[in-house]
Formats: C-alpha cells, sequence, structure tokens
C-alpha cells in the first residue's frame, strides 16, 4: 500500500552504502545526491494524493480535500537548490583534488599526501 | 527599526557579503574593512536585539508579512539573543584578526565574502522559529563553510571533501527529520509543532523524526563520535578560517540541537537527553586524551573543540536550570577561547613558526600574544576569574542536582585532560623555539587588537558571570 515509500527508503541506503563503500572520490559524491534524491522523494510521496488535482486555485477556494498539498513541492524546490549548490561545491574541490594529485582514488590521494613534497617521487621517495 | 530587530543582524551580515565582491574589486584593504564593518554592525544589532529582549520579552518577527504557522517566523528570545550577540561579536574579531593574515589560497575577497556568508547563516540558524528554514540556513552556513575549509589546498582539499560529505549527510538526517515531523503534525513552526507533539508523542514517526534531527545536528555540530569530519578541517583549514569556523561553526548548530531538542520536541518518554549527556561526557574523554597527544598545535586545538563541545553537549543533555546556564555560557567561553588560541597560533605561523608544537616558541619576543594565549589557555582549563571556570562550574552543578556523580566526575576528569594540553600548548609558545630562528616581532596590529579584546572580553565575561546567568541565562534556561 505504502510501497513508494519502499522505493524511498531503498535509495536512501543505496546511497548510504555507495557513500561508505565506494572509495572513489567522485562515486561518493553519487551516493551522496542518490542520498538526497531519496530525501526528496520521500517529501513529494508526502503530498501525493488520489482524487485530487493541482493547488491552482481561480477564484474561491471551496473544498481544499480536492487539491494536492503544495507545501512539500515548494520545500523540496529549496532543497534541490540546496543540493546543486552542496554538488557544485564538491564538484570543484574534487577538481582542484584532481589538478593536485591526477587521481580521484582514495588510497591514490592519501599516498600522495604522505609522501614528501618533491618533483616527480621515485621509488626511493616512498615510505 | 526597534521592530526589526530579530532579523536585523541577518540582513547586515547578507548585505555586506553581497557588497564584497564589488568593494574587493577595488582593494584587498577596503574588503577587510567592509567585512570587519559589517560583521561589526551585525554584533551591534545583536547586542541591541538582546537589551530588546530582556526589557520587552521575547519579540516574534513574521518574515515579509504572512502570519505564522504559515509564514517563517523570527523569534527573538534570551537565548537566541545571547547567541546570536556571542557568536556575532566573537566573528567580528575573527574578520579583525584576519586582516593580517589572509594571503594564500582564496582571494581575499572571497574569503570575506564567504566568510559574511557563513556567519549569516549562523545568525539565520539561531534567529529562526521554523524548522525548514532552519534547514536553509544550516545549509548556507556549511555550503560557506566547506569552500573555505578546502581554500587551504593540498590536505584541506582531502578534509573539504570529508567534511562535505558528512556534513551533507547530517543535513540530510536533519531533513528527513523534519519530514516526518511534517508527517506527523502538518507544520514546520517550532511554537506550533511544540504544541501538537504531545498528543501524539507514541507514534513511531515521532521516534523517527527525533532521532533523525538529534543524529543530523550532532554531527553537524562534531558531537563524538559522530565529529569524524572536525579535526582534519580545522587542522588544515587556513589560520583565517579556523579561527573563524571553530569557535562559531559547531556553536550554532548546538544551538540549533538545544532549541530543537528542548524546546519543541521535548522528548520525554525517549532516552534521547541521556545519550545526549553521555556522548557529551564520551567527548569531553575522548577529546581530551587525543588533544593531549597532538604535535600538531592546530590538531591539539581541534581535538580540543571536541573535548568542549562534549560539555555543551553533556549540559544540554543534563537539561537542568544550572546545567543549562552552564552549557550557554560556556557557548559564549568557547567560542572566545578558541577564536584566540586559533589566532595566537596564526599569528606565529606569520613569523613562519609553528604549526608543530615544538616550532612555535614565541616566547620574549611576543609577549602580548603569549600573554594572551596563557590567559585563553587558563580559561580552557577552568581557573577563576577567567570565564571558562564558571560554565564549567555550573555544569559540574547541574550535574550534581541531577543526580549524576559520574558526569560530574567527567567534568574535572575533563578540566584536567585540558590542564595537560593546555600545558603543552602554553609551554610551547611560552618557552622561546630551539636555536636557528631569529627574534620574532610582535604580531601585526590588528592581530594584537583583535587577541586583546577576546581576552579582556573572556576576564569580563568571568567576571560578570552573575550577571549574565541571572539576567540572560536564568530566563533563557527556563522552558
Amino acid at each position: 500500500m505504502n510501497y513508494p515509500y519502499w522505493v524511498a527508503v531503498f535509495l536512501l541506503m543505496l546511497g548510504l552504502y555507495v557513500m561508505v563503500a565506494q572509495r572513489n572520490l567522485l562515486k561518493k559524491l553519487v551516493g551522496m545526491n542518490i542520498f538526497q534524491t531519496a530525501i526528496i522523494l520521500f517529501f513529494l510521496l508526502l503530498s501525493v494524493k488520489r482524487h485530487a488535482t493541482l493547488p491552482i486555485v481561480p477564484g474561491t477556494v471551496g473544498d481544499v480535500r480536492g487539491f494536492m498539498n503544495p507545501l512539500p513541492h515548494a520545500l523540496m524546490l529549496t532543497a534541490i537548490v540546496v543540493m546543486v549548490a552542496t554538488t557544485g561545491v564538491a564538484l570543484a574541490i574534487l577538481i582542484r583534488l584532481h589538478t593536485a594529485y591526477g587521481s580521484l582514488e582514495e588510497r591514490v590521494i592519501a599516498e600522495r599526501l604522505s609522501a614528501p613534497p618533491g618533483p616527480a617521487a621515485g621509488p626511493e621517495a616512498g615510505r | 527599526m526597534r521592530a526589526h530587530l530579530p532579523i536585523l543582524p541577518v540582513l547586515l551580515s547578507l548585505a555586506g557579503a553581497l557588497l564584497l565582491p564589488l568593494v574587493g574589486l577595488a582593494t584587498r584593504r577596503a574588503a577587510w574593512s567592509l567585512a570587519v564593518a559589517s560583521a561589526g554592525a551585525a554584533t551591534l544589532a545583536a547586542a541591541a536585539g538582546l537589551v530588546d529582549v530582556l526589557v520587552r520579552g521575547t519579540q516574534r518577527y513574521p518574515v515579509g508579512g504572512w502570519p505564522p504557522p504559515w509564514g517563517i517566523e523570527l523569534v527573538l528570545d534570551p537565548l537566541s539573543a545571547f547567541m546570536a550577540t556571542s557568536v556575532s561579536g566573537v566573528s567580528t574579531l575573527a574578520l579583525l584578526g584576519a586582516g593580517a593574515g589572509v594571503a594564500a589560497g582564496v582571494g581575499a575577497p572571497v574569503f570575506y565574502a564567504l566568510a559574511l556568508i557563513a556567519l549569516t547563516g549562523f545568525l539565520g540558524m539561531i534567529a529562526s522559529g521554523d524548522l525548514f528554514n532552519v534547514f536553509v540556513f544550516l545549509e548556507i552556513a556549511s555550503i560557506s563553510s566547506y569552500a573555505l575549509v578546502a581554500s587551504g589546498g593540498g590536505a584541506a582539499l582531502v578534509a573539504g571533501f570529508r567534511y562535505v560529505v558528512l556534513g551533507t549527510v547530517g543535513a540530510s538526517f536533519y531533513l528527513l527529520g523534519v519530514g516526518l515531523l511534517y508527517a506527523l503534525t502538518g507544520t514546520l513552526n517550532m511554537a506550533d509543532l511544540a504544541a501538537r507533539l504531545p498528543a501524539v508523542a507514541d507514534s513511531p514517526l515521532f521516534v523517527g523524526g527525533v532521532a533523525f534531527v538529534v543524529i543530523g545536528l550532532a554531527i553537524k555540530m562534531g558531537l563524538f563520535p559522530l565529529h569524524g569530519w572536525l579535526p582534519d578541517a580545522y587542522t588544515y583549514a587556513p589560520n583565517a578560517v579556523s579561527t573563524l569556523l571553530a569557535p562559531v561553526g559547531t556553536k550554532a548548530a548546538a544551538y540549533a540541537l538545544a532549541r530543537t531538542l528542548l524546546y519543541v520536541l521535548r522528548p520525554e518518554g525517549l532516552p534521547v537527553n541521556a545519550t545526549v549527556a553521555w556522548a557529551g561526557g564520551a567527548a569531553v574523554l575522548a577529546g581530551g586524551v587525543m588533544a593531549a597527544r597532538q604535535v600538531d598545535s592546530r590538531r591539539l586545538l581541534a581535538y580540543s573543540s571536541v573535548s568542549q563541545l562534549g560539555y555543551i553537549a553533556l549540559g544540554l543533555g543534563l537539561a537542568n536550570a544550572p546545567a543549562l546556564a552552564g552549557a550557554y555560557f560556556h557557548v559564549l567561553n568557547h567560542a572566545l577561547m578558541k577564536a584566540a588560541l586559533f589566532m595566537v597560533v596564526g599569528a606565529a605561523g606569520l613569523q613562519g613558526r609553528g604549526p608543530a608544537l615544538r616550532t612555535l616558541g614565541l616566547g620574549p619576543a611576543m609577549p602580548v600574544t603569549t600573554v594572551c594565549a596563557v590567559v585563553a589557555a587558563l580559561s580552557m582549563v577552568g581557573v577563576p576569574p577567567v570565564g571558562g571556570f564558571f560554565s564549567k562550574w555550573y555544569l559540574l552543578q547541574g550535574a550534581i542536582e541531577a543526580g549524576q556523580p559520574l558526569l560530574a566526575a567527567v567534568v574535572l576528569v575533563g578540566t584536567l585532560l585540558a590542564l595537560v594540553y593546555m600545558y603543552r600548548l602554553t609551554e610551547s609558545v611560552w618557552f622561546p623555539a630551539p636555536a636557528g630562528r631569529g627574534a620574532a616581532p610582535e604580531a601585526p596590529a590588528p592581530v594584537l587588537v583583535a587577541l586583546l579584546l577576546l581576552t579582556v572580553a573572556m576576564v569580563a565575561a568571568g567576571l560578570a558571570n552573575a550577571p549574565i546567568v541571572t539576567r540572560i541565562l536564568a530566563p533563557a534556561a527556563a522552558r
């Protein structure tokens, strides 16, 4: 009966799993976006109503039961803006990381961070 | 004007942030002056709001004239007025001190614009009386914080990315919790929600909503064991950024936790308060032990933040009058001392010293900076008459009054741990660094002025603790 909510829960879990399990930072970001999208889906499901129409009212309102709740849509419009801004900042950080370390693999970046700075670290420059 | 006091600090800070890129085209000094002026004006407005609240009582401000619960409402009560004044005041001083040090990485106007946007977010979170509006301001503050942290380059990029991911998980949990509560009650207004929740407090939606809201805000606040993003972010961020974010960033989230948990959700049937209190106790100990083991001054200060935030959470969890007064007072005291200490490390960095403890040695060459560092360290440990003593004293009283001798012991042991790590920091600041380094000149004038003001404020907060607690914090703790 409430099966659309299970889709939201599944996406939420999937996003969390991708964020934790993936070692590539860009894939972590994709997981984060799935996670956020799941919450947007959850909010929108709250306003779903059978035998109801769009809350655009010409003239007097009459029976409000015939309209869907517009508030979750308005809230999620804001949340989507927040999500886009977060993704933008994260992507900007990833671009700078890739420029600096030539990789988005967590392991590679950690290795190059711990290596002493200097040109072309040879095999003897490692730990 | 008086009617608009609840929104004025937010608007002043936002106006500064929007003007900055234009002014920043002129000179770096103009950008710095505008940032300090804008944050200073926000502080004055917040202080005026605090006075107004004490005279006239709680003020409600419907944004855009839409009446609550449909419209967004800002609420200026003793608690939010005190927090807004503390946060904007410390931010102003942090920006003042940043004038000398903002250089590498992100351009100066961008730094100041991001800092003011972050301040706008903090002040908005504090002013808001609407759960979803808190989320929006929380994210405004967080997104600019991510950018500020990552502007350090190198390891700060990795720390910044981790901060983005964990911070977004925190914000999303909060949003999910708000969604569950909205599904349950059909309202987002805090006062309205507080009135409707008791009737439905046995619903599983309420349990889920409370859990997600509290966990989400605990991540944002850096409450142990959800503090994973915090040490790296504050260690690798540029010094000017740590000086701004470490004192006030986590405090705004702590305020949001206090506001939602204690004044709106009030989950009496669930063991939430106890969990927060014990997580705070664990944070005090774990953060203190980790801080005592560090060899890098900034990492030491970051772990000390974990420990000190634990004190605040401990007070919020105990939630009786003295514990809450202590927790709220500790927000101010910790912001002052952490800003001062990060500023000292930043001043040392300007002379090419630190951040490793053994290369800090400001010694006799920088006497004013050194003395300010010592006063801040005394406050951190909790030596009267500096402010930190009194907030811990009220927390101790609260723990005893709540019949929690173990938590009272944690407050005391945390003080001993603070003594250990602050001694290590003070020792390395006080004694000259080993050979090879010439005498350093005293820190630049803006840093000195900001440091001295912070130090005076620390001592003043300690000396004036009785009026602050009885006039402002006792009414704030009443719920």
